[in-house]
C-alpha cells in the first residue's frame, strides 16, 4: 500500500459504514489502537545537520531503517534524537521520499555514494520516480561501464606462465608488450604501406616512349613491380599463418574481420598466380587486382582512429539505415515528379524516371554536377524544392552519428588515461602496503630490542606516536606469527617456531639465494654460542635447521628462520661494521634506532655469502654483517 | 502564360509555401480554436478551508484529530480539494483484489455536498464527522443519502441493484465460495424484503431507519468504528 494512502485508511473505514445496512450478518470485533499515542515529532540528527519529521511519516514504509524499529540503534540517549553518521546532502532526498512518496535523484550527487546511502537507509532504488530514474540509469549505465573496462584491463596482466603460442598472441594483440613485437609491427605497417603505393604508381603514366601513347609504369616496368607485390605477399601471407598459430581459438580467429581482410588481400595474388594467361578469365583477372586494395585496411590493426570509426558505423547502423531508407523515398518522389514534368520539353535529359534518379541524388546533396538541368518552369520549381529538402533529409540523422562517435572516442581516451592512472595508483598502493608492513616489523623488533636489553624507560623514545589502532594491529599479526608453525623436515617438536613476517626485499634475496646455496643442515652451535650480543635476539634467533637445498627455487615452502638483524640506515655508513654496533652503548643504539624514517625493516636474513661452507658453523660470521644488501647503506648486524 | 496541369500544381505548392513562411512571422493569423484551453489551465484550483475555529464549530472534531485529518489530506491532494478520480484512485488502493471504481463514484457523490464535482475539505471532514460522530439517525441518514443515487427521496429496486453490484465488484473475481451471476439481484430482494414495509417497491427514508433501528446486527455494527480517528 503506497503511502500517503495510509493516511486515508481512516476516512475508508469510515466509509464502510455505508455497507452496514445492506449486510446480513454481523461484523468482525475492530481491532483495539493500544497505546493510542498522540503524534510526535523525531529528530533525525544526520552528522550535525538536523532533520525533524513526524513520527508517522517515517511509519509510511515500515521496510526500510527509518520506518522500523532498526532506527533506535541509533538512538541517543543523552540528546533525545537519533544520530546517523552519514552524509546530510544525501539524507534530504531520502527524507523527502518518507514525506512525498517519490525519491528523486540528485544530479549534483555521484552514483555510487547515493546508491550506498539508499543501501544503508534500505531503500531500493528501483522507487525512484519517473522525473530522474533516467538519469539514475544512464549514469548507473556509465559507471558500470567504467569498472567494466577497468576489469577487462586486467586480463592484461601477464600470466606467469605462457607457452611459446601465447606469447606470441599476446606480441600480436599488444605490440608494446615486447621489441620483437613492436618490431614486427612496424615492419608490417611499412610493408602495408609499400604495397598500397606501387599499388598506385602501377598505373601512373611514366614516361612516354616518342612512337608510343603514355604507357602506365605496370607496364613500363613489369619485373619490378611484380618483384615488389611478391615480397608484399610473402610477408603478410607469413603473417597470418603466424597469427593463425598463435591464435587461441582459430575458428573464431577465422571468423573475424581483420582475418577476412587479410585474406582477401592476399588471395588475388594466389589466384593471379594460378590462372595466368588464361585468355578468357583475363577480364576477371584485372578485377582481381581491385580487391589488391584492402590492404589498406590492414591499417586498422595499427591505428586506433580507424578502428573507433569502424566501430561507430556499427553502431550507427540503425540510423544509417533510416538515413538511406528516407533518401530513397526521396528520389523516387523527386526523380517521378521531375520526370513527368520535364516531359513536355524537347531535347530533355529525363528519358525515364531511372534516369531521373541521377538527377535526384545530384541534386539532393548539392551535387549539381549540370549534366541533367530542368528546362520547364515546372520542373525548376520542383527542382528547387528537391535541393532544398535534400539538405535537410541528410542533415538529419548526422548528429546522432556525430554524437556515437564522439562518444565511443572518449571512451577509449578514457580508458587510455585509465591505464595509466592506474599504474601511479597501484604504485601508491604498493607503497603503504609496505609501509604498513615495515612499520609493524619495526615495531616488533624495537619491541623485543627492549625486551631483551630490558630497557623500560626507551619505550617512550623508541614507540613512535603508534596510535592505539595501530598497536592493536601490530598485535594482531604479531599472533598470527606465533599461530604459523614451521613444520620443517628436519624439525624436532622442540624446535618448532613461528613464521614470521619479513620485507619483501629480503624475501626475494632469499629465495635467489636459496636455489644457489645449501644451507647448513644444522647448526646447533650457532645457537650454542651466546656472547655479549647473543642474549639479544636469542630466543628470536633459534637456530632451525636450515632447509637442504630442496628448497624449490621459487621458494614457495615455508620461510626459513632467518638468523641476522637487518637494520636499514641511510646516514649511518660508520655503523656499518659489525655486530659490534650491539655493543654500542644504550644511547647510540637508540640513536640508530630513532635515525629518520628509513629505518624500516627489522628483519632477520640468513647469513648468505658463498663463503659459508656447510660445515662452517663457527666460521667467520662477521663477514655476513658486513655485507650489505641490495647495495644499499644497509647495515646487517648479525646476533649470533 | 498557359498554365498546364503539373505547372499549376506547382505554384500551388509554391503558394502554400509562402503562406506557411507569413504565419510563421505571425503577419497572418491560424485560425484554429485550441488557445481558449490553455488558459483554464492556468487558473488550477487552489481551495482553503475555512478556518480551523469554523471547522470546530461545525464538526464534532476536536482542534487536533482536524489538524491530523488535514495534514494527511493536503499531503495527499495538494491544491485543496479531491477530483473524482484522484478520489477512485485513492479508495481502489484499499480493495487491490477488485474494483472498487464504481462504488467511489458513488462515495463521491454521497461526500460531494454540494455537488460541484469536488470535494473540498469542508465536505471531507463534514462527512467523517457523521459517520464517525454522529447519532445512529444521522448516520442512517447518511447511508441513505448513499444509496439514493438520484437524491430524490426514494431507493428504488434499481439503484439498490447498481450499489449491490458496485460492492459484490469490490470483491473481485478470486473469492470462496465463488461469486455467482444473481448473487447482486438475490440480496436486493432479500434487502427489499427487509425494508419495504409497504410493499410499493420503493424504500422511503423512515422505513429505512425505522427498519434498520429494529435490526440489531446493524445497530451494532453502527457503532463499530467509532474510535477510527
Amino acid at each position: 500500500m503506497a503511502a500517503g494512502v495510509a493516511a486515508w485508511l481512516p476516512f475508508a473505514r469510515a466509509a464502510a459504514i455505508g455497507w452496514m445496512p445492506v449486510a446480513n450478518c454481523p461484523m468482525p470485533v475492530a481491532p483495539r489502537d493500544h497505546g493510542k499515542r498522540q503524534d510526535e515529532l523525531i529528530i533525525l540528527n544526520v552528522s550535525g545537520r538536523r532533520f525533524q519529521t513526524w513520527r508517522t511519516t517515517l511509519d509510511r514504509y515500515p521496510d526500510t531503517l527509518l520506518g522500523s524499529s532498526e532506527k533506535e540503534f541509533f538512538y541517543n540517549e543523552e540528546t533525545k534524537e537519533y544520530f546517523f553518521d552519514r552524509d546530510p546532502d544525501a539524507f534530504r532526498s531520502i527524507l523527502n521520499f518518507y514525506r512525498t512518496g517519490k525519491l528523486h535523484y540528485p544530479r549534483h550527487e555521484c552514483i555510487s555514494a547515493y546508491d550506498e546511502e539508499l543501501a544503508f537507509f534500505g531503500i531500493i532504488p528501483e522507487i525512484i520516480g519517473d522525473c530522474c530514474y533516467e538519469e539514475y540509469k544512464d549514469r548507473k549505465r556509465e559507471n558500470a561501464e567504467r569498472l567494466m573496462d577497468d576489469q577487462e584491463e586486467n586480463k592484461d596482466n601477464k600470466l606467469p606462465n605462457m607457452n611459446f603460442r601465447e606469447t606470441m598472441w599476446r606480441a600480436f594483440e599488444n605490440p608494446h608488450t615486447s621489441t620483437m613485437a613492436l618490431v614486427f609491427y612496424y615492419v608490417t605497417g611499412f610493408f602495408i604501406a609499400i604495397s598500397v603505393i606501387t599499388n598506385v604508381v602501377e598505373t601512373v603514366p611514366c614516361g612516354s616512349t616518342p612512337n608510343q601513347k603514355d604507357v602506365p609504369c605496370g607496364e613500363r616496368y613489369t619485373v619490378a613491380f611484380f618483384c615488389m607485390d611478391t615480397a608484399c605477399v610473402m610477408i603478410f601471407t607469413v603473417e597470418y599463418l603466424m597469427r593463425l598459430f598463435a591464435a587461441p581459438s582459430r575458428y573464431r580467429f577465422m571468423r573475424s574481420v581483420m582475418s577476412i581482410i587479410d585474406v582477401v588481400a592476399i588471395l588475388p595474388y594466389y589466384i593471379g598466380l594460378v590462372m595466368t594467361n588464361n585468355e578468357d578469365v583475363s577480364g576477371a583477372f584485372v578485377t582481381l587486382r581491385v580487391f589488391r586494395v584492402f590492404r589498406i585496411f590492414k591499417f586498422s590493426r595499427h591505428s586506433q582512429g580507424l578502428r573507433i570509426l569502424g566501430y561507430t558505423l556499427k553502431s550507427c547502423a540503425s540510423e544509417l539505415g533510416f538515413l538511406l531508407f528516407s533518401l530513397t523515398m526521396a528520389i523516387i518522389i523527386f526523380a517521378t515528379v521531375m520526370f513527368y514534368a520535364e516531359k513536355g520539353s524537347s531535347s530533355s535529359k529525363f528519358t525515364s524516371i531511372p534516369a531521373s534518379f541521377w538527377y535526384t541524388i545530384v541534386t539532393m546533396t548539392t551535387l549539381g554536377y549540370g549534366d541533367m538541368v530542368p528546362k520547364t518552369i515546372a520542373g525548376k520549381i520542383f527542382g528547387s524544392i528537391c535541393s532544398l529538402s535534400g539538405v535537410l533529409v541528410i542533415a538529419l540523422p548526422v548528429p546522432v552519428i556525430v554524437s556515437n562517435f564522439s562518444r565511443i572516442y572518449h571512451q577509449n581516451q578514457r580508458a587510455d588515461k585509465r591505464r595509466a592512472q592506474k599504474k601511479a595508483r597501484l604504485a601508491r598502493i604498493r607503497v603503504v602496503k609496505t609501509g604498513m608492513s615495515s612499520a609493524f616489523l619495526h615495531n616488533k623488533r624495537n619491541g623485543l630490542f627492549n625486551e631483551l636489553l630490558e630497557l623500560p624507560v626507551m619505550e617512550q623514545h623508541l614507540s613512535k606516536t603508534a596510535s592505539l589502532l595501530e598497536s592493536q594491529h601490530h598485535h594482531l599479526l604479531h599472533c598470527l606469527e606465533k599461530t604459523t608453525v614451521s613444520l620443517l623436515p628436519t624439525s624436532t617438536i622442540s624446535n618448532m617456531t613461528a613464521h614470521e613476517f619479513v620485507d619483501e626485499q629480503l624475501y626475494e634475496q632469499n629465495c635467489r639465494e636459496g636455489a644457489v646455496q645449501s644451507y647448513p643442515s644444522c647448526s646447533p652451535s650457532l645457537s650454542s654460542q651466546e656472547g655479549p650480543t647473543g642474549t639479544c635476539c636469542t630466543h628470536q634467533a633459534r637456530k632451525n635447521p636450515l632447509p637442504d637445498a630442496s628448497v624449490p627455487p621459487t621458494c614457495q615452502g615455508a620461510l626459513q628462520e632467518l638468523s641476522a638483524v637487518h637494520i636499514q640506515c641511510s646516514d649511518q655508513p660508520a655503523l656499518s661494521t659489525s655486530r659490534s654496533s650491539l655493543n654500542m652503548k644504550l644511547d647510540d643504539t637508540s640513536r640508530l634506532n630513532c635515525k629518520s624514517g628509513l629505518i624500516t625493516t627489522a628483519i632477520i636474513s640468513i647469513p648468505t655469502p658463498p663463503a659459508v661452507s656447510p660445515e662452517g658453523d663457527s666460521q667467520p660470521l662477521t663477514s655476513p654483517s658486513m655485507q650489505t644488501i641490495a647495495s644499499s647503506n644497509a647495515v646487517k648486524v648479525s646476533t649470533l | 502564360m498557359n498554365l498546364e496541369g503539373l505547372e499549376m500544381i506547382a505554384v500551388l505548392v509554391v503558394v502554400v509555401l509562402f503562406v506557411k513562411v507569413l504565419e510563421q512571422f505571425g503577419l497572418l493569423e491560424a485560425s484554429y480554436d485550441d488557445s481558449v484551453e490553455d488558459e483554464l489551465e492556468l487558473s488550477a484550483v487552489r481551495h482553503r478551508p475555512e478556518g480551523l475555529e469554523q471547522l470546530e464549530a461545525q464538526t464534532r472534531f476536536t482542534r487536533k484529530e482536524l489538524q491530523v485529518l488535514y495534514r494527511g489530506f493536503k499531503n495527499e491532494c495538494p491544491s485543496g480539494v479531491v477530483n473524482e478520480d484522484t478520489f477512485k484512485d485513492i479508495y481502489s488502493q484499499f480493495f487491490p483484489q477488485g474494483d472498487a471504481s464504481t462504488y467511489a463514484h458513488f462515495l463521491f457523490n454521497a461526500f460531494d455536498t454540494d455537488h460541484n464535482g469536488s470535494v473540498s475539505f469542508e465536505d471531507f471532514v463534514m462527512g467523517l464527522s457523521i459517520l464517525l460522530r454522529g447519532s445512529v439517525q444521522e448516520k442512517l441518514n447518511w447511508a441513505f443519502n448513499l444509496y439514493d443515487i438520484n437524491k430524490d427521496g426514494y431507493i428504488t429496486k434499481e439503484e439498490m441493484l447498481d450499489i449491490m453490484k458496485a460492492i459484490y465488484d469490490m470483491m473481485g473475481k478470486c473469492t470462496y465460495p465463488i461469486l455467482k451471476e444473481e448473487a447482486p439481484r438475490q440480496h436486493v430482494e432479500i434487502f427489499f424484503q427487509k425494508m419495504d414495509k409497504n410493499k410499493d417497491g420503493v424504500v422511503t427514508i423512515d422505513e429505512f431507519i425505522d427498519c434498520c433501528q429494529n435490526d440489531e446486527n446493524i445497530m451494532r455494527s453502527m457503532q463499530l468504528f467509532e474510535n477510527v480517528i
